[in-house]
């Protein structure tokens, strides 16, 4: 982790030589109503790097791409220069593609009930005037052209059925092939990834980062959008920085620190990063796990104690993520059980409303799917557990908006309208929805799995101190999360799992990102003999 | 923005209106008569009935293709067991509603026990069902009911409208509450729109939906009782032409008042707007066949139009972004 000196400046680095600059944007700016989105931003993404675009949620990122993609039409004013040539702008919508973008969001854009041939084809296929496809021969070329890439997919597997990390892997070869197509061969394009890693593990975020460096080596030039700066850091040359819709910095990314972007983000520093595990003394056990066994974990056992923020983590594939939905009954047990509130339940029986009635809660990282109907109003989201508070026969609903309004100053989530649709609040402020959902309904015991994921970094501190205080009020906190600086500055304890074990358990000092990465990965190396750490009876 | 909003909420109140006001124009002497007014509101009431029931299943994301073979079947079951063997009315009554709730039930069961597609099962059950109408009728139309019910359903009348359609007006009002103000109406709004947020949140995904497809199979019944009284009988085919305009008024009514929301007062309006410019293209002289082009139409408009409506929505979020 020593910084490595560099002479040079922030100039781009010399790898881009001579060869005019991909993209050169400049004077752009847009207006929603009269709130400036962009503002006299300029953005130039040198040949052969990774530009990071860094910004709070609301900083203008996403209306910055979708002026790229030709979806927004920007104010009178702006150039654009691909390739050296100056191109005009509103862009056409698809015309993008002739000029060699391609974008790949966090959605990916896959079909999930096709094929992955079917899905690496779609464009050519559906504009191809051929009465006949020869599969076979479009099998083959599929698995050369993934072969190009270094990995192994096969083109008859269904999307739905691969791991998150191929389909991503997928998504962006698709949209690499698709440029390369449009292009002549000294042209470059430019792959802009919009989150492309949020919903990865991280082992899979190593596949994609060595993607994009084979890409970047080959073909284009990428503008990395994240929330995640150790994510930024590891991948990117440069990275600008937008605050309040204007460009703040454009700086080469080695000679920036953690903290520095942190402050250039968000324009303060954050505790958390200071924040040092304190020990607590431990209260009594609230929770016990004894011998759990699902899809992928077995033989798990640990306890947990009143007031105690307990982390759970570990690669891919070692089965942390599952526990919480087993825990919660969501998910299928194979065996196990759980003592909470001075009840044994069998695992195996347990159902999402038996584990309520034992008060606890379950935040999922799937917030669309799992955690909120986007389509309804936040009220109806944040007040489903309490309704028969308020009358369920003859509801009261203006009490219902107004105490829905008071928890929404209560946990700061903007704009404070109980009419919103759901859909329309951030990541952050959807999260602390959820929060505000589970936390009036006085969990003893709070499962959660991802809770930051999507979430911009000032949101990210505020669910931190929500979950600190109610873990001050007594709640037992149960967190299984890959992020492992969340896990460090939220953690009194955490336990790695490797292979579907609990293979270490973290206390006190040890809590600190490198530890639990380093235990993470040695808990899955899987060669030397592992001592699984009981948890004290 | 809130003027957007009232225009959404109340733009299929303003067509009904619109169409009102042009047959009156058209028809001063056969449309704008209050006898065609009370003819208007009373006869539809079973359509209204029948798209009030099909709102639970929708609401909790089931679709019910049954509901017309049911109430085809509670109308011949009542006229089977009253007009032909001799029961008394109340207990003929019960015997029909319990014959849809039986069916509303069975579809329940292979939809929550099963895991099996609503769409599917519905096309199945209604369509068995109504071979066994077809079947225990000897395909006859029957007749000789007590005219009691009649009494009930269509020929005692309040401010000169048959009573049916206070009936249906009840039941709107009931449905609308149970929506609206009950905690009851918010969890099959979940169920409906999110699974998985419904379960996780202790919800009783399997009995709602149960109870969904249990109520609409009932409330079919019911129009099926309300039916027969109206026509004095039975015949068992004529109830499967209010399929497609149940649905087209649900799915209109879902784009009116709470737009985006299957709704009882959206149902209503929907409802009679469709008839309403039925009864004035027939007044003008217009084929029958333009009742079917008319409901037919009216489902695609419908589903159209909500798809805009979320389109829109949609479109201010990614401005928003």
């Amino acid at each position: 982790m020593t910084p490595e000196l560099h002479t040079t400046s922030a100039a781009p680095s010399g790898a881009a030589g001579a060869a005019a600059p991909v993209i050169s944007l400049r004077h752009l700016s847009k207006r929603f109503g009269g709130a400036a989105a962009l503002d006299d931003v300029a953005l130039t993404i040198e040949h052969g790097e990774v530009h990071g675009l860094l910004g709070e949620n609301g900083s203008g990122k996403s209306t910055l791409i979708k002026v790229l993609a030709g979806y927004h039409v920007p104010e009178p004013g702006a150039e654009l220069e691909v390739n050296g040539q100056p191109v005009r702008l509103p862009l056409a919508p698809n015309r993008f593609r002739e000029l060699g973008l391609a974008f790949v969001h966090q959605d990916l854009g896959l079909i999930g009930d096709l094929t992955v041939l079917e899905n690496l084809r779609v464009g050519d296929l559906s504009s191809s005037r051929s009465l006949h496809i020869r599969w076979s021969r479009e099998r083959r070329a599929a698995r050369e052209t993934f072969a190009r890439y270094g990995f192994d997919l096969d083109p008859s597997a269904l999307v739905n059925e691969l791991p998150e990390t191929d389909r991503a892997l997928l998504a962006i070869v698709r949209a690499v092939e698709e440029m390369r197509a449009a292009l002549a061969h000294d042209q470059r394009g430019l792959l802009v990834l919009d989150e492309p890693t949020v919903f990865l593990p991280r082992e899979g975020v190593q596949r994609l980062f060595a993607l994009v460096r084979d890409v970047v080596a080959r073909d284009a030039s990428v503008l990395f959008v994240s929330h995640d700066l150790d994510e930024v850091r590891e991948i990117t040359d440069r990275v600008t920085v937008l605050r309040d819709g204007r460009v703040h910095a454009t700086v080469a990314t080695r000679e920036a620190t953690e903290a520095q972007l942190v402050e250039m983000i968000i324009g303060r520093s954050l505790a958390a990063h200071h924040h040092t595990a304190p020990e607590r003394p431990a209260g009594e056990v609230t929770l016990a796990v004894r011998n759990l066994g699902g899809r992928t974990v077995h033989d798990v056992d640990f306890e947990a104690h009143r007031g105690e923020i307990l982390g759970l983590t570990g690669i891919i594939g070692s089965g942390f993520d599952e526990v919480p939905y087993l825990l919660f009954g969501a998910r299928p047990c194979q065996v196990g059980e759980l003592q909470v509130g001075g009840r044994s339940h069998p695992l195996p029986l347990m159902t999402p409303r038996a584990a309520l009635k034992a008060r606890m809660a379950l935040i999922p990282a799937d917030r669309q799917v799992d955690g909120s109907v986007g389509t309804l109003s936040v009220t109806d989201n944040a007040m489903l557990q309490v309704l028969d508070r308020y009358r369920p026969a003859a509801l009261r609903l203006r009490r219902l908006r107004a105490d829905t309004h008071d928890l929404l100053e209560r946990f700061d989530v903007r704009p404070r309208d109980p009419q919103a649709d759901y859909e329309s609040l951030s990541g952050g402020n959807q999260q602390k929805v959820l929060l505000a959902k589970w936390l009036q309904t006085r969990p003893e015991v709070l499962l959660l799995h991802e809770p930051t994921q999507g979430v911009d970094i000032g949101a990210r501190e505020q669910i931190f101190n929500l979950l600190r205080s109610e873990a001050d009020r007594g709640t037992t906190i149960v967190v299984a999360s890959s992020d492992h600086e969340q896990l460090a500055a939220l953690c009194d304890r955490v336990l790695v799992f490797g292979r579907g074990r609990v293979a270490r358990e973290l206390t006190g000092g040890d809590v600190t990102k490198s530890r639990i990465a380093e235990q993470a990965l040695n808990s899955s190396a899987g060669t030397a003999s592992i001592t699984t750490e009981e948890p004290e009876v | 923005m809130s003027a957007k909003v009232a225009v959404q909420r109340y733009a299929l109140v303003g067509a009904w209106i619109a169409v009102i006001i042009l047959f009156s124009i058209l028809r001063p002497d056969t449309f704008a008569t209050t006898a065609n007014v009370q003819n208007i509101l009373g006869s539809q009431a079973v359509l209204l009935v029948l798209t009030l029931g099909l709102m639970l299943p929708l609401t909790t994301g089931d679709f019910d293709l049954s509901i017309a073979s049911v109430l085809s079947l509670s109308a011949m079951v009542l006229a089977l067991l009253n007009g032909e063997n001799g029961w008394p009315l109340l207990p003929a009554i019960a015997a029909a509603l319990a014959a849809g709730l039986a069916v509303g039930l069975f579809n329940g069961a292979c939809v929550v026990l099963l895991g099996l597609d609503s769409f599917i099962v519905t096309l199945g059950s209604g369509t068995f069902v109504a071979g066994v109408v077809t079947w225990i009728s000897d395909s006859r139309t029957v007749t000789g009911m007590s005219p009691q019910l009649s009494e009930w359903v269509i020929n005692n009348r309040l401010f000169g409208v048959s009573l049916v359609f206070y009936y249906g007006l009840a039941l709107a009002i009931v449905l609308w509450y149970v929506l609206t103000f009950t905690a009851l109406g918010r969890r099959l709004l979940f169920v409906g729109r999110g699974r998985s947020v419904a379960r996780l949140s202790g919800l009783r995904v399997g009995p709602l939906r149960w109870s969904a497809l249990a109520g609409s199979g009932l409330i079919a019944a019911l129009a099926g009782v309300l039916y027969a009284g109206s026509t004095g009988g039975a015949d068992p085919t004529s109830g499967a032409s209010f399929l497609l305009p149940a649905f087209a008024a649900a799915y209109l009514g879902a784009t009116a008042v709470t737009p985006g929301r299957f709704n009882a007062w959206g149902a209503f309006i929907a409802v009679y707007f469709l008839v309403t410019g039925i009864t004035g293209l027939q007044l003008l002289g217009v084929d029958s066949f333009v009742q079917q082009l008319f409901y037919g139409g009216a489902l695609i408009l419908a589903v159209a139009l909500s798809q805009i409506v979320r389109r829109r929505a949609a479109g201010r979020e990614a401005v928003a972004a």
